[in-house]
């Protein structure tokens, strides 16, 4: 079947052209994947076409790119699913990173987050004689996030990396909560610490593009979500990120609905002065459009919040 | 730059020599051509095989399984190590860190796995080479070892007879660079891609096996191809044995188990060259559906599949639109392992140390698939690959460790200006020749199809002399492929222009041995010898590299200890 590709180049020894785009037809199986046509247009249209690449089979994790505008392993997107009338196909490289030449990134950035997590096992005390006792369940656990191929997809689409480029990043942290999460490593109090300060765990917007491009079902944010629970069950509770979480949830179980202006204040800290004032102007903004939300005594409690209540009795009771 | 010991090639051999040498002192670097991460060792799925003799299991039983897998071509004092420090070895994998599943007292778990009577295959669901690889990779970060990946090593460089360095092509730059070394430790996997299809990845080129050939060390065994019994069509790509140590079964087109008539002992679970010969023959023979068999796991249940063989799994959805739960999944032998490559010693050394018959050039270190102790003889088990590297990888590390400390003391000099000068010059003009129009892709492709019709799992000398020219006749358009981008940064159209040369090496040595072993052993199947000889071919092939193109052979005997060869029946 015919595929066409619009592919991103870029030659650093022609840096004057810049980057533009090029377009060439294949002809291609069904079941071929946009790798597959990748590397045909490399074998018989142009040679010059840079693109990392190995396995061919979602493992290796070379092939990260960007299709039709999202992150993408080239070797795992079927032709078929992203071009199933012969559209043709936009392909660029991965996001958030310099480009070294058409497809292929520098990722230097990439691997020096994840340095910065101390992505080894951190032991307490002499090693036993034999293997660490573990349960089984503890391990098949780490299944899921060891999957991680380091493909650089979910840094690429990372919306938080685009407008923040000291944010650790989904991989990175994906990567700290498997140690978080195996029972054999005893640095837990130290990496919490350390992931909880600017850059960390409370950098992620939650807008779950990581979850959706990654091709191996690691779901990152899910990973983020769990440390920051493992943070503030840890006693890190003093950070902006742990406060909202904590005044949302009192707010909802005394009101049952939300007091935004009540959430600002507990989030930023009831003492602090400075951030507080320089939030007056968006106040008063608010005001005069008539958004400004009601605040102590002029809100209401909802008429079902006994019910709301009884809701959180029953989950904290389970704990 | 300069260092104790330079190891190329970044998976799991590699990694973990570089780890072992520089425990032993040494200044070590790792020169990959792709970042370490995405070394082929990621690719094995099922697990690593040890006898834990604590657990009641016994090493010499694995040894003697590993023996009998091999068809009795591996040398028994190499595999008595490999059997003996398995135990050792996976307690220090653990350590490390790598998340082993577990039984439910939580001790380390295990399955069985092809050859072998007992389950001593410990695994991560089924992906235990990532899972090793990555771990082994947490292990060098946290070192400091130096890492210089996207560097192509192009050329060894040797001072009367002794190693002392690489030349490489940086990728990112175009550069070449002089590395020099008073060892060098060869990590640099299989040759997958001189077939067509593999499973191997793209970068499974043979690329240490050429250059240390052509330094004069010889290849050995290496008409010993693996086919795998359970590859997919067209792409190639892998489904592990792992499936069907957990039960899977085999079916020919009748719904038979038909592995009852080849192996009635281990079925689905004989050695692989057992298990690829009985599928081939019931394809050939018309019980095959469109050139495959089938794998069947239904029987073990969705939640099961969906734990233990996940991977697979998803495999199986993406490339083969199969749903391993509710259907049968097509499958035929694919090329998938080289049995032979670098002759080296119980240490890696690819010299023979004792003075004796085989030569070899000093400083010149193998490990992994692109070494031949020999662990695997005629054939490999499976799950003894994965052992094979960090076992051998370690040992190799130890002794390079420490001839880089007697060859500093020698005064050798290391590589200087005349050797980057040349080096560039033959880069060069290669980038500048104005070639018949012959494209490496097109040529690549004529190879790894003639040699997987006529090298497969079936062979004749009619075929074998026909690969043969085939193989001549492109060694000669080799002379003048071009390299349609000139273009310093990041030239990956030079780079397969360059591996071209290593695969078309081991293509020759391939051949060539197949050739000339004149029985059928192991993975070497010949339909006009088609019984083992031990009275004439108990024996080592090997290769050398001639300037005039013509290799010379010469043959080394299997060193045996324990088992007397015997007939081979699964």
């Amino acid at each position: 079947m015919k595929t066409s590709l619009k592919v991103k180049r870029y030659n650093p020894e022609d840096d004057d052209k810049g980057t533009y785009f090029e377009e060439f037809t294949v002809d291609m199986e069904e079941y071929n994947t946009v790798l597959d046509a990748l590397i045909a247009v490399r074998e018989y249209e142009d040679e010059s076409l840079a693109v990392r690449c190995s396995c061919r089979g979602s493992i290796c994790g070379s092939c990260g790119i960007r299709v039709n505008g999202s992150g993408a392993l080239a070797c795992k997107t079927k032709i078929l699913s992203v071009a199933p009338n012969e559209e043709t196909i936009t392909v660029e490289p991965m996001g958030n990173m310099p480009v070294l030449r058409d497809l292929v990134t520098d990722m230097t950035p990439f691997w020096d987050k994840l340095r910065g997590v101390e992505p080894w096992l951190q032991v307490d005390g002499p090693e036993p004689e034999s293997e660490y006792v573990a349960s089984a369940d503890a391990m098949t656990h780490l299944n899921g996030v060891m999957s991680c191929i380091m493909c650089g997809v979910c840094v690429s689409d990372c919306t938080s990396l685009e407008v923040f480029d000291q944010f650790l990043g989904p991989a990175a942290l994906a990567k700290a909560y498997r140690f978080v999460a195996d029972p054999r490593d005893a640095a837990d109090l130290s990496r919490l610490g350390a992931l909880n300060e600017p850059g960390g765990i409370w950098d992620c917007t939650r807008c779950m593009a990581c979850v959706q491009v990654c091709p191996k079902g690691v779901a990152p944010m899910d990973r983020i979500m769990k440390l920051r629970d493992a943070a503030i069950e840890a006693g890190f509770d003093n950070t902006p990120g742990a406060r909202h979480a904590e005044v949302f949830t009192e707010i909802i179980k005394q009101d049952g609905h939300l007091d935004e202006t009540m959430l600002t204040l507990g989030t930023i800290g009831m003492f602090n002065i400075g951030r507080m004032m320089s939030l007056v102007p968006i106040a008063f903004r608010a005001l005069v459009h008539g958004k400004l939300p009601l605040m102590y005594p002029f809100t209401h409690v909802s008429q079902g919040v006994t019910q709301i209540r009884k809701i959180f009795d029953h989950v904290e009771a389970k704990k | 730059m300069d260092y104790d010991v330079l190891v190329v090639g970044a998976g799991l051999a590699g990694m973990r020599a570089a780890l072992a040498a520089q425990q032993a002192g040494a200044d070590v670097a790792i020169l990959s051509k792709v970042h370490p991460l995405r070394s082929h060792s990621n690719a094995a799925q099922g697990g690593i095989n040890a006898a834990l003799t604590d657990r009641g299991d016994d090493w010499q039983e694995h040894g003697y399984e590993t023996v009998k897998g091999s068809d009795y071509l591996g040398d028994q004092d190499a595999i008595e190590i490999l059997a003996e420090e398995a135990g050792s070895e996976i307690i220090t994998l653990e350590h490390m860190g790598v998340i082993f599943s577990r039984n439910e007292e939580g001790y380390l778990g295990t399955r069985r796995f092809g050859g072998q009577q007992r389950a001593r295959t410990f695994f991560v669901s089924d992906f235990t080479g990532q899972a090793l690889l990555h771990v082994m990779f947490e292990q060098i970060v946290k070192s400091g070892v130096r890492v210089l990946d996207e560097w192509f090593v192009t050329s060894l460089v040797t001072h009367e007879g002794i190693c002392t360095g690489v030349t490489a092509l940086e990728m990112r730059t175009g550069e070449i660079h002089t590395v020099g070394a008073r060892s060098v430790i060869l990590a640099t996997g299989g040759l997958g891609r001189v077939f067509e299809p593999s499973t191997n990845g793209l970068v499974c080129t043979g690329d240490g096996m050429s250059l240390v050939y052509r330094a004069g060390v010889p290849l050995m065994d290496m008409e010993m191809v693996q086919y795998h019994p359970t590859t997919l069509k067209g792409n190639g790509l892998l489904i592990s044995e792992a499936a069907r140590g957990e039960g899977a079964h085999l079916l020919n087109a009748d719904g038979e188990r038909f592995m009852q008539k080849y192996a009635p002992n281990m079925l689905e679970l004989a050695s692989r060259d057992v298990v690829s010969r009985a599928e081939q023959t019931e394809i050939n023979e018309g019980r095959g559906i469109d050139g495959c068999v089938l794998l069947d796991c239904r029987h073990l249940g969705r939640d099961f599949i969906l734990e233990k063989l996940h991977q697979i799994h998803e495999e199986g959805m993406t490339y083969a639109n199969v749903d391993l739960t509710k259907e049968p999944i097509p499958i035929r032998p694919g090329m998938h392992y080289q049995m032979g490559g670098l002759k080296t010693d119980v240490d890696g050394r690819c010299w023979d140390k004792l003075g004796g018959d085989w030569g070899g050039v000093q400083g010149l270190f193998a490990a992994g698939e692109a070494a031949c102790v020999s662990l695997h003889g005629g054939n490999r088990l499976g799950a003894n690959s994965l052992l094979d590297t960090v076992v051998f990888g370690r040992r190799s590390g130890v002794a390079a460790a420490a001839f880089a400390k007697d060859a500093a003391a020698s005064g050798i000099p290391l590589p200087g200006d005349a050797v980057q000068s040349q080096e560039e010059e033959r880069i060069n003009a290669l980038l500048a020749r104005n070639g018949t129009g012959d494209r490496v892709a097109g040529m690549r492709l004529e190879m790894g199809e003639a040699m997987n019709e006529h090298l497969a799992v079936f062979r004749n000398e009619e075929g074998m002399q026909t690969a043969f020219e085939k193989i001549k006749e492109l060694q000669q358009r080799y002379g003048s492929v071009s390299v349609k981008n000139s273009g310093k940064i990041y030239n990956t159209s030079l780079i397969f222009a360059l591996e071209l040369g290593f695969m078309l090496d081991c293509a020759e040595s391939i051949v060539s041995g197949a050739i000339q072993r004149k029985e059928s052993r192991g993975a070497h199947t010949r339909t006009d010898f088609p019984d083992r000889n031990d009275d004439e071919w108990l024996k080592h092939i090997l290769v050398y590299y001639q300037d005039d193109g013509e290799p010379r052979t010469s043959t080394l005997p299997v060193v045996i200890t324990r088992w007397e060869p015997q007939i081979r029946v699964y």
